[in-house]
C-alpha cells in the first residue's frame, strides 16, 4: 500500500491528488456479457445498466440499485454497522468475506433501509449480486428480518430487490434457519395488512427463492432472469437431461403462474409507485 | 474418516430405520391422508392423523422407503412440491380441529427436478415456512436421519426440533458443499466436519433442543422414549395461551444467527 501511495503522489504538490473515484467512473468501460459491445460505465450508469446497443440487462450493485431507484437523497440506511459473523470457523471463509467487502465496499450481501419514489414512502431490501454469489449469510437474514420488523411498527410497506445464489454454505445451519427466521418477520409484516412487493432479478435461487422471495404480495421480475429452487446444473445432472431453452427464466415463471409480471427495468420505478400508490391507506376510501 | 462424515453415512445407512417405522411404532391407530388437492399425491411425504399416547395427533413424515422398490416409488424421500403442500394442508387441518403436529425429517433435499421447479419447488418450501410460523397448534419436528437443506426445513419450523444421535441437519449436503467450496465432491468428509452438522453441533447452537441416544441401535427402546418425551412436551405446549405459543416459536428462530457482539 505504502510503495503504490508514493507511486501516485503526484509532482508538483499544487496538483493535489486525482480523485480516483470519479477517474475510475468516467474511465472505466465494460463488455456486454450479451453482445460484447464495449460501453463506457458513465453511458451503462446514465442508462439504468441497460446495455445500449443490445439492452441486456446489466447487474447492478445493492448501493447502485438503490441510488437509481429511490428519490434523490431519499435513503437512509439501516443497520449499517451491521457485520457478517464467522460462526463456524469455516476454511478460507474469513479471507472470502474481507475479499468480497473490499470489493464490494459494502459490509454484507444487501442493504436495507427506508426511501421514497415519487414521494411515497417505503422500506426496501436490496441485494448485492457480487457479494460471495449474493448468498444469504446470516447478517443477511438478521438485516431483512429487521427491515421486516421495522417497517410493520412504523406501517411502512416494503419493498425488496432479491439476487441470490441461495443459502451460504460457509455459515451452515446458521444460514438456512434464516430462511425460517425471514419468513416469520414476512408473516407478522403480511398480518399487520402491510404490502410487499418482490423484484426478482437475475439469477434469483435457492434458499431465498424458498424463503422470502416468493412470500410476496406482488412478485415482478426483471426480463429474462433465472429464477428457481435448484440451480440448472444441478437440475441437468439429476435428471441427466438437458433443460428446455428459456427453462426457469422470468418469463417461463410467468407463464407458470409463479410471477405476477415482468418489468422492464426503465419501467420500475413508475410501476413500484404505482403499486405504492394504489396500497396507501385511505386510498380505497 | 471424520466423526462428522461418520455421523452422515450412518444417518444414510441401509436398514436404519425410516418414518414409516416410527410412525407405526409410536403411534396408534394411524390413518394415512394421501394428496394435496391441487395436483397430486407425493409419496415421499406421508401424512395422516393418528393418536400419541390415546390423544389425536397429525403425523407427517419425509419417506425414504424400505427396499428399491419401495425407494424408487418414493423417489428416495426427496419430495415435490406436492408433498410439501399435502403437509401444509394437514398442517392446516391440524389447526381446524386442536391437533398437535409431528414432524418426521429424514432427506438428502426437495428434488431438484423440472417438473418439480415447472410447479414451484421453492414456493411450496417458502409457504411451508410461513405458515409453520404462524400455526397456531404446537409443533414438534424430529429429524430422525438426514435433514438436508429447504426441503428438510419445509418440515422444521417447529416449538421443538429434536434430533437423533447419528442424525444430521445442514444447510447443504457434504458433498455438495466439496464441490462448490472446494471443486471437489471427494472432499465430502472435510466438508462435514466443516459444516458443523451432527446432533451435538446444533445442540451446542441452540438449534435443536434435544438429542436422543439411539440405545445402541434398540429402536423398539427408543420409540418407547419418544412416545414419552412427546407426550409430555405435548402436555406442556398445549397448555400455553396460543398467543404465547406462536410468539414464543417466533422468538426462538428470531434469535438464531443475530448480531449477538
Amino acid at each position: 500500500m505504502l510503495s503504490r501511495k508514493l507511486f501516485k503522489k503526484p509532482k508538483n504538490r499544487l496538483e493535489g491528488e486525482v480523485d480516483s473515484a470519479v477517474m475510475q467512473a468516467e474511465d472505466r468501460r465494460v463488455a456486454c456479457p450479451e453482445c460484447k459491445a464495449i460501453v463506457p460505465q458513465a453511458t451503462l450508469q446514465a442508462q439504468a445498466y441497460v446495455c445500449p446497443r443490445c439492452g441486456a440487462l446489466h447487474a447492478m450493485s445493492a448501493r447502485e440499485r438503490i441510488l437509481w431507484l429511490v428519490d434523490e437523497g431519499s435513503f437512509h440506511e439501516l443497520d449499517a454497522d451491521l457485520t457478517p459473523i464467522d460462526r463456524l470457523g469455516f476454511p478460507s471463509y474469513a479471507g472470502k468475506l474481507s475479499k468480497a467487502q473490499e470489493e464490494s465496499g459494502e459490509q454484507e450481501g444487501v442493504l436495507t433501509g427506508t426511501a421514497t419514489i415519487q414521494g411515497h414512502p417505503f422500506a426496501l431490501f436490496s441485494m448485492n449480486p457480487a457479494f460471495i454469489m449474493g448468498s444469504m449469510g446470516a447478517i443477511v437474514g438478521e438485516k431483512i428480518t429487521r427491515l421486516f420488523e421495522y417497517a410493520a411498527e412504523k406501517r411502512l410497506p416494503v419493498v425488496g430487490y432479491a439476487v441470490s445464489g441461495g443459502a451460504r454454505i460457509q455459515e451452515g445451519i446458521f444460514s438456512l434457519m434464516q430462511m425460517a427466521k425471514t419468513s416469520g418477520a414476512v408473516l407478522r409484516h403480511s398480518e399487520a395488512g402491510l404490502l410487499y412487493v418482490v423484484v426478482l432479478t437475475h439469477p434469483t435461487t435457492g434458499g431465498v427463492v424458498a424463503s422470502f422471495a416468493m412470500e410476496a404480495d406482488v412478485i415482478l421480475a426483471e426480463p429474462k432472469a433465472l429464477i428457481g429452487f435448484a440451480g440448472p446444473r444441478v437440475i441437468e445432472q439429476t435428471m441427466r437431461q438437458k433443460l428446455p431453452q428459456g427453462f426457469q427464466r422470468a418469463e417461463f415463471l410467468m407463464t407458470k403462474g409463479f410471477v405476477d409480471r415482468i418489468v422492464p427495468r426503465n419501467a420500475q420505478k413508475q410501476e413500484l409507485a404505482q403499486l405504492l400508490a394504489l396500497h396507501q391507506r385511505g386510498a380505497m376510501a | 474418516m471424520t466423526e462428522a462424515y461418520q455421523r452422515v453415512q450412518a444417518a444414510r445407512q441401509k436398514g436404519r430405520p425410516t418414518s414409516m417405522y416410527y410412525l407405526t411404532q409410536i403411534f396408534t391407530d394411524f390413518l394415512e391422508m394421501h394428496g394435496d388437492r391441487r395436483f397430486a399425491d407425493d409419496p415421499a411425504i406421508v401424512g395422516g392423523i393418528a393418536r400419541l399416547a390415546g390423544k389425536p395427533v397429525t403425523v407427517i413424515g419425509i419417506e425414504k422407503g424400505v427396499d428399491t422398490q419401495e425407494k424408487i416409488a418414493r423417489n428416495f424421500g426427496s419430495a415435490h412440491p406436492e408433498g410439501y403442500r399435502k403437509a401444509l394442508r394437514l398442517m392446516k387441518q391440524s389447526e381446524k380441529f386442536g391437533r398437535p403436529v409431528i414432524c418426521l425429517i429424514d432427506t438428502s433435499g426437495a428434488y431438484c427436478g423440472i417438473g418439480a421447479e415447472e410447479r414451484g419447488q421453492g414456493l411450496a418450501i417458502a409457504e411451508n415456512l410461513m405458515a409453520m410460523m404462524g400455526l397456531r397448534v404446537p409443533v414438534i419436528s424430529l429429524v430422525i436421519g438426514e435433514g438436508g437443506s429447504g426441503g428438510a426445513l419445509a418440515l422444521g419450523v417447529a416449538d421443538r426440533v429434536w434430533m437423533l444421535e447419528n442424525a444430521v441437519y445442514s444447510v447443504i449436503s457434504p458433498e455438495g458443499a466439496a464441490s462448490i467450496v472446494w471443486k471437489d465432491a471427494a472432499k465430502a468428509a472435510e466438508a462435514s466436519e466443516a459444516l458443523k452438522l451432527t446432533a451435538s453441533d446444533l445442540y451446542g447452537f441452540g438449534v435443536v433442543e434435544r438429542v436422543f441416544s439411539e440405545e445402541d441401535g434398540d429402536f423398539a427402546a427408543l420409540c418407547e422414549k419418544l412416545r414419552e418425551a412427546l407426550a409430555i412436551e405435548f402436555t406442556m405446549l398445549s397448555a400455553l395461551p396460543t398467543e404465547e405459543l406462536v410468539q414464543l416459536r417466533y422468538d426462538k428462530f428470531r434469535r438464531i444467527g443475530g448480531d449477538e457482539r
